[in-house]
């Protein structure tokens, strides 16, 4: 084949090539919402990538200036929609600490109990679409039938399903309904099994191997200069949860253990969040067992003022990382300025880092494995 | 609460004492005028005296039964659950801190205020020097995450906006919140030479609040569509949202087509088909 007059070299293209620009999205069914790459591709290979977002932007923040904090509560279901109870617990946490209340022991059970619900929930979605991105089908089944399990709880708790609002600046609106505990430790005493199943349609999978390990590679430097949190960040060696470094609401009463792995491929994010199921299992189980009786509701004012110029930053580990919310004050009931920090929107930013150079079949497991809402992605 | 009031009795203390005081008083009074009319003075001041020893003892023991009252409530208030108690809305303080004290050797007059609120400490730092103190809390202080940047929009204050970052460090768990004033056509450096994390929160400031940052390498709109004129979350901008029809997109749309602003579904409304032909 070659001779003597053959300048190429080995890796050169046989053909003249030119790179190609692809849009991604904004619909397709991989990029789990409205997200739109602009790709820059050399045959199967992405030279580069360009996130563009916002188009689900509904001015949430600027809703929230309209509002008094209690009827704010609603909005922030509807940013991580798939994790509603997290983002209401950042969200009550941050006007708690802006007016300066304590919210009884029970009811900081309740909501540790229903964050870590939510938790599995929200890992048990993200499975089930990233399995079917890459191409297994059968995960979805298994882990809808158990996601199904944990919003009836909710439903029968809250009312609804997805858009909890289920937790208020100064405690719990309501109490456990009767035979709710039962049912959650029934729940939580079998999932353990249904955790098995997944992993053992999965994690010795040799396709699913070969379409995860070394894929979508992300450097602990980098993670931590692109500002990830969350099981992105664990998954590539560093054991930042919020959980454990500032405990809010019960997790100072409760153990349980970050798994941190080092590769920081895809692989080993899916083993992050397997085990982060196992560990909120955990977790909701002690505080089954711990719930103590009393009120649910700390003294509060009726009109619900926030100091002028008083602001908090409060924070809580969602399931997709650290979700904040900056609050600031004007004196009045609504607050003055309401910043959230939505982990999917800082985590994405590491996207172009992490399919660069990659094939292009392996940009959906990764955008999986980044576990976006865009909800909140764009708020 | 109990620390002022043995001195300063207040009127629920003052109350029993002068009804303690005057009976025992007036029975004195009437039962010397029954005996002897014509008593000296010596014995009438005895008398005076007295019952207005009488009155301060039982003014003492009134208050001192309001004191035990009140600090009875007190230690009651005190014994209560934090949740029953009144919230405990936090105010600024000036910081005391380690890390102020040694950003302050090193930038200077730049650091313009180090306060905590809520325990939380927030810098306030000149436009000028952010770079400099983003640098500074990274490479000196180990606050390697950058987890947010924001804006706020004072329209009243000059300068008006406020550009607030939050940092953190993980081997410590420690947060930092530090502020940056800007004007309206001004510009912030950008710190994303610093944490490449802060390019696209940067990018939504500028979006949403039309601040710009030196030196970004991407200062595009971020949320909003490129060409879209306005910035939504000033406290000018209107709730209800602005034309994007005809009115400011005549190359798009026809003549009163297009979204507009306060219709609702942001359609202008269209008249009813006519049923006659």
């Amino acid at each position: 084949m070659t001779d003597a007059t053959d300048s190429r070299q080995p890796g050169d293209h046989l053909f003249d090539v030119e790179e190609m620009e692809l849009n991604f999205g904004p619909q397709h069914p991989a990029t789990h919402g409205v997200l739109r790459l602009k790709l820059k591709i050399d045959g199967e290979r992405i030279v580069g990538c360009y996130p563009i977002i916002g188009y689900l932007h509904r001015g949430t923040e600027k809703l929230f200036e309209l509002h008094p904090f209690f009827q704010n509560v609603p909005h922030t279901d509807r940013m991580d929609y798939v994790a509603a109870a997290t983002n209401n617990l950042a969200y009550v946490g941050a006007v708690e600490k802006l007016v300066g209340l304590t919210v009884p022991p029970r009811a900081d059970w309740i909501r540790t109990i229903l964050c870590e619900l939510q938790r599995i929930s929200s890992h048990l979605l993200w499975l089930a679409t990233h399995a079917i991105d890459i191409g297994a089908m059968t995960p979805f089944f298994y882990t809808f039938r158990e996601r199904e399990v944990i919003l009836d709880l909710f439903e029968e708790y809250c009312g609804a399903r997805l858009t909890l609002n289920c937790m208020r600046p100064g405690g719990q609106p309501y109490d456990l309904p009767v035979g709710w505990v039962e049912k959650c430790r029934a729940f939580c005493e079998e999932f353990p099994e249904r955790i098995e199943e997944y992993e053992g349609l999965l994690t010795e999978n040799r396709i699913w191997k070969r379409r995860t390990i070394g894929v979508g590679v992300l450097d602990p430097e980098v993670a931590l200069d692109y500002g990830v949190t969350g099981p992105m960040l664990r998954g590539s060696g560093i054991g930042y949860d919020v959980r454990k470094a500032r405990p809010y609401a019960a997790y100072d009463q409760v153990e349980f253990d970050v798994p941190v792995r080092h590769n920081g491929d895809t692989y080993d994010r899916y083993l992050v969040r397997m085990e982060e199921m196992r560990q909120a299992n955990r977790i909701v189980l002690q505080g089954l067992e711990k719930l103590p009786e009393g009120p649910l509701m700390a003294k509060r004012p009726r009109v619900m003022k926030a100091p002028k110029e008083g602001e908090s930053y409060y924070s809580v580990e969602g399931p997709k990382g650290e979700i904040g919310f900056y609050i600031v004050g004007q004196g009045k009931p609504e607050p003055y300025r309401c910043h959230v920090r939505a982990p999917s929107f800082i985590n994405l930013q590491a996207l172009p880092d992490m399919v660069e150079g990659a094939l292009m079949a392996d940009l959906v497991a990764v955008i999986g494995t980044t576990d976006i809402v865009l909800g909140e992605v764009d708020r | 609460m109990s620390d002022r009031d043995p001195e300063r009795p207040d009127a629920k203390g003052d109350a029993p004492s002068e009804d303690a005081a005057k009976s025992p008083g007036g029975d004195d009074g009437a039962e010397a005028g029954g005996e002897a009319p014509q008593e000296d003075a010596a014995q009438a001041e005895a008398a005076a005296k007295a019952k207005a020893e009488a009155v301060a003892q039982a003014k003492a023991a009134a208050a001192e039964k309001a004191r035990l009252a009140r600090e009875a409530k007190a230690r009651e208030e005190a014994a209560k659950p934090a949740w029953e108690r009144d919230p405990a809305t936090p105010e600024w303080e000036d910081a005391d801190d380690p890390l102020a004290r040694a950003l302050k050797e090193e930038l200077g007059e730049a650091l313009l205020s180090a306060r905590t609120y809520a325990g939380d400490l927030t810098l306030g730092v000149e436009r000028g020097a952010v770079r400099e103190l983003a640098r500074s809390l990274k490479e000196r202080h180990g606050f390697r995450l950058i987890l947010d940047v924001c804006g706020v929009d004072y329209p009243d204050r000059d300068p008006r906006f406020e550009v607030v970052y939050h940092v953190y460090d993980i081997q410590t768990d420690r947060r930092v919140r530090f502020k940056v004033e800007v004007g309206e056509d001004e510009e912030v450096p950008s710190v994303v030479s610093v944490w490449r994390g802060a390019d696209w929160p940067e990018r939504e400031v500028w979006d949403m609040f039309g601040v710009r940052f030196a030196e970004h390498p991407d200062m595009t709109r971020i949320l909003m569509w490129e060409g879209f004129e306005g910035h939504p979350l000033r406290k000018d901008f209107p709730v209800e949202g602005i034309d994007t029809g005809s009115a400011i997109y005549p190359e798009y749309y026809e003549d009163e087509a297009g979204p507009v602003a306060g219709t609702g579904t942001g359609w202008k409304p269209q008249p009813p088909p006519t049923t006659d032909e």
